[in-house]
């Protein structure tokens, strides 16, 4: 049960985020050239490697309860600021995260940008290309390293966040435009929701505390999560309705 | 130096995000869980509490600013 959860965690993460490092590559192709894009996207690829390369291992040399304890408090700190923005949003609080509108304002800077060449390649588009692959990618290195571990199951985690880049890479090759039609605002409120979950469940055990039923209560703190976060979102809506009446 | 500071901004930003107080809350939320398991007491229901709590002052001072704004 704990490794569904994992791997539908680590894939839906991974996915998220990957959907906006291929809106930037993508704004970075068109408009800067295909080689500076993918050069900056391989360079990212390497540096992301390397960085999991460091810290996976070494992550496993921690205990395992000072690990959850660790990784807990950090999934907590993580997942409570998705579900925080993505509670916002889906109470009309926060406008809605708009690909579309995001893959514009990346085209109109790119296109307006000097042009500068450094080994060979447009420095604008590999720069560009590469912090936003990087960023982006460092946030599913965190849940894939986390996950893995505090789990003891890294490979799952890795597994899942690779089959979230053949999808979302497959998918960006075949349309060749950002994946606006994907409910991004719905799967970051899952994410929020599973991040928040673990945290709670890791960070209890971490701290010496024990679940009744251990593993099977997890379904039981997601609902509780799900519910609080639709309990919100129905009182902020309300609230702001009454607010535009007033 | 600047760049050893935005390091710093970068991480800061990526774990605390833009609401400090709620990783402050999560931190002594874990303290309280790991106080009362030292207890021997049952201290499950304690973090779930907690974020509920976190979340709501959270919601509440974004929501009251914009409110105000």
């Amino acid at each position: 049960m704990t490794a569904g959860f994992l791997f539908a965690s680590a894939f839906i993460a991974s996915a998220v985020e990957m959907v906006e490092a291929l809106t930037i590559v993508l704004a970075s192709g068109i408009t800067r050239g295909w080689r500076s894009s993918l050069a900056g996207l391989g360079a990212a690829t390497v540096a992301l490697a390397a960085i999991v390369g460091a810290l996976g291992p070494t992550l496993t040399l921690i205990p395992l309860s000072a690990l959850r304890l660790l990784v807990g408090a950090l999934l907590l700190a993580f997942g409570l600021q998705w579900l925080r923005k993505a509670i916002l949003r889906a109470s009309g609080y926060k406008p809605l995260h708009d690909e579309a509108a995001i893959f514009a304002r990346e085209l109109a800077e790119a296109k307006t940008a000097a042009h500068e060449e450094r080994a060979g390649l447009d420095w604008y588009g590999f720069t560009l290309s590469f912090k936003g692959v990087l960023l982006e990618g460092l946030e599913v290195a965190f849940i894939v390293i986390t996950f893995g571990s505090s789990g003891k199951n890294v490979g799952l985690a890795a597994g899942a966040a690779g089959a979230a880049l053949v999808l979302v890479a497959t998918v960006g090759v075949l349309v060749r435009a950002p994946l606006a039609r994907v409910p991004e605002n719905t799967m970051k409120f899952a994410v929020g929701a599973m991040l928040t979950t673990f945290g709670i469940f890791w960070a209890t055990e971490g701290a010496g505390g024990s679940w009744p039923g251990e593993d099977a209560a997890l379904p039981v703190v997601l609902a509780f999560v799900v519910a609080l976060s639709f309990t919100s979102v129905a009182l902020l809506r309300r609230r702001r309705l009454s607010l535009a009446t007033a | 130096m600047k760049k050893i500071a935005a390091f710093g901004r970068f991480w800061w930003n990526f774990v605390v995000g833009d609401d400090w107080r709620a990783a402050l809350g999560v931190v002594l939320g874990i303290g309280i869980t790991a106080a009362i398991a030292a207890a021997h007491v049952a201290a499950w229901w304690f973090l779930p509490l907690a974020v509920a709590v976190v979340l709501a002052l959270s919601l509440r001072r974004e929501t009251g600013a914009q409110g105000r704004s």
